[in-house]
């Protein structure tokens, strides 16, 4: 009694059954793992969203079980829908890991390449993705496109240089808030996204378009240059809000909380919407209610910081006196008397605005 | 039992020879070795009035570099803190402001950078993180001190000087023998 026909699909020598109008991406999603495509701008929970970025293209050796010439040329995955008997190649085809290399080269003409500046260091997806199919040099030798630095919002930042026109916070905007009031202005070299003669976005769910930014081009002004992720502690965590899910990521550096995400899945999606009070407002850990420390991918940078202060709750004990019997130390230093960074007086993460050198007024130079 | 290596040597019982119990060959045979010594080219050198040329991979005190302009080369990118084996480096990053692009080169610095010398073991992985070749290490050692309260090393020591205001002392921060 099932009301749609499973079709069967071979992705890289790995069949799956999944129902009719299912895209080749999304059932290399189900497979999993190195399988499934990248993608910068498919986006599962926006409608529309994909056919842009050039990134999840594939080889269709096989068309279908009735038709089994293969098609003439690489095929966007996220706009492909799958057909029975169809035969993908993705990561075992040259072709496909050639036209990749190609396509990231091509993301990267303009990107300006700032990722020691960028607050999305550490979990872009451009990076991730350069990092992984792109080549070592450029060959571009023109002047790279700039633009000038927009605030959208007080607490969205917009760097557009970064940007590579995947039109996900388009559609965020669109389809989340109702009230759409920034786009993509001008054509080909030239088009940007911008709001209409610098209108403000206020809604209560713009915040997610910092979440679904593939690339550091929306950040959090918030959280703008006050610490690397990879130096946070993420904390699953929750609030009773009346807007939206409340269920977020919290990134803590003690018990400071820096930053307030969406929960990302494996793909780098958003689970759960947030509004932009949990979001921006909500920076003391008595909002929240913590679940436990946030699962990150051990290859992610994300889990190489080891300093203490992103333990989080867990604060270091004094082992000196239980092991020399009672005994106090002669000579203790403590390194908060001496060192100036993390200074209680001085709560970064309270601020909502970056830090600048008015914050650092006890600095010589 | 199977020995370790084989140059273990199996000790002699046997008793002492004529000229093995007077001694006095083999004490002259020594002092020979001694007096011959005086002659010798000394190996030693004179410490803080001689100074000895360091090795071109010689990794001493950190240095916090300016570009040709004399702007602060660091943007807090914190790679040098995750690359840091020993946990020694912190820092807490600022946006610059306007007015303020003479004194840094890109629009993110460090307002503070803080390398603990006491963790600290000169392994150079911070130098070949940085990409923005903004820190070093200088062929000077890190200055001995009374208490541990002088080995946390700020901005205010790390940053080289000007080369262009005070070259003497970029010189110096740099070290002696890469003038």
């Amino acid at each position: 009694m099932s009301e749609q026909p499973l079709f069967k699909v071979t992705i890289d020598n790995i069949t799956v059954e999944v129902p009719a109008g299912t895209t080749i991406l999304n059932a290399a999603r189900k497979i999993g793992g190195d399988v499934a495509p990248p993608a910068m701008c498919y986006y599962s929970k926006l409608e529309g969203s994909g056919g842009k970025c050039r990134t999840c293209l594939v080889e269709v050796s096989k068309g279908s079980e009735k038709d089994p010439r293969p098609m003439p040329k690489l095929v966007a995955s996220c706009r492909t829908t799958v057909m029975d008997g169809m035969e993908v190649k993705n990561i075992t085809s040259d072709r496909v890991m050639d036209a990749r290399s190609g396509v990231v080269e091509f993301l990267l003409i303009n990107h300006p390449l700032d990722c020691p500046v960028c607050d999305q260091a550490g979990e872009c997806h451009l990076q991730d993705l350069s990092y992984e199919h792109g080549k070592a040099g450029t060959r571009y030798e023109f002047q790279r496109r700039t633009f000038k630095k927009h605030d959208l919002g007080d607490k969205i930042q917009l760097h557009m240089t970064r940007c590579i026109l995947c039109y996900r916070c388009v559609f965020t905007a669109d389809q989340l808030t109702g009230k759409r009031e920034h786009g993509v202005l001008d054509r080909g070299d030239h088009a940007e996204i911008a709001t209409y003669i610098e209108k403000n976005l206020d809604n209560e769910f713009i915040g997610n378009v910092i979440d679904v930014c593939p690339v550091g081009a929306l950040t959090d002004k918030t959280f703008r240059f006050k610490n690397r992720v990879w130096f946070l502690k993420p904390m699953d965590a929750h609030r009773d809000c009346p807007t939206c899910s409340g269920k977020v990521t919290l990134w803590n550096r003690g018990d400071e909380v820096f930053r307030v995400t969406a929960r990302k899945d494996q793909w780098g999606e958003v689970e759960d919407w947030i509004c932009n009070t949990c979001r921006f407002d909500k920076k003391q850990t008595s909002d929240w209610v913590i679940e436990g420390p946030r699962l990150i991918d051990r290859h992610s940078v994300i889990s190489q910081g080891h300093y203490a202060g992103k333990v989080g709750i867990h604060k270091p004990t004094e082992t000196f006196e239980a092991v020399h019997g009672g005994r106090q130390p002669k000579l203790l230093m403590d390194i908060h008397s001496v060192s100036e960074v993390n200074k209680p007086e001085i709560t970064l993460s309270k601020l909502d605005r970056p830090a600048h050198s008015t914050d650092f007024t006890s600095n010589k130079d | 039992m199977q020995a370790l290596t084989n140059r273990g040597k199996q000790v002699s019982r046997e008793p002492m020879s004529f000229m093995e119990r007077i001694y006095l060959p083999n004490i002259f045979k020594g002092m020979a070795i001694t007096f011959s010594h005086i002659f010798k080219k000394q190996p030693t050198i004179q410490y803080p009035e001689q100074k000895r040329e360091f090795s071109p991979v010689f990794r001493g005190l950190h240095v916090l570099n300016r570009d040709e302009e004399g702007r602060e080369r660091c943007t807090a990118c914190g790679l040098c803190a995750v690359a840091c084996p020993a946990e020694a480096i912190t820092m807490e990053a600022a946006e610059r402001m306007p007015g303020e692009e003479n004194k840094y080169r890109e629009e993110k610095y460090a307002a503070k950078y803080e390398i603990n010398m006491l963790r600290c073991i000169f392994c150079g992985l911070c130098e070949e993180a940085c990409p923005k070749d903004a820190i070093y290490l200088s062929e000077t050692f890190a200055p001995a001190n009374f208490t541990r309260k002088g080995f946390i090393y700020g901005k205010d020591d790390l940053l080289i000087p000007d080369k262009n205001k005070a070259p003497e002392e970029y010189a110096a921060a740099k070290g002696a023998a890469r003038v």
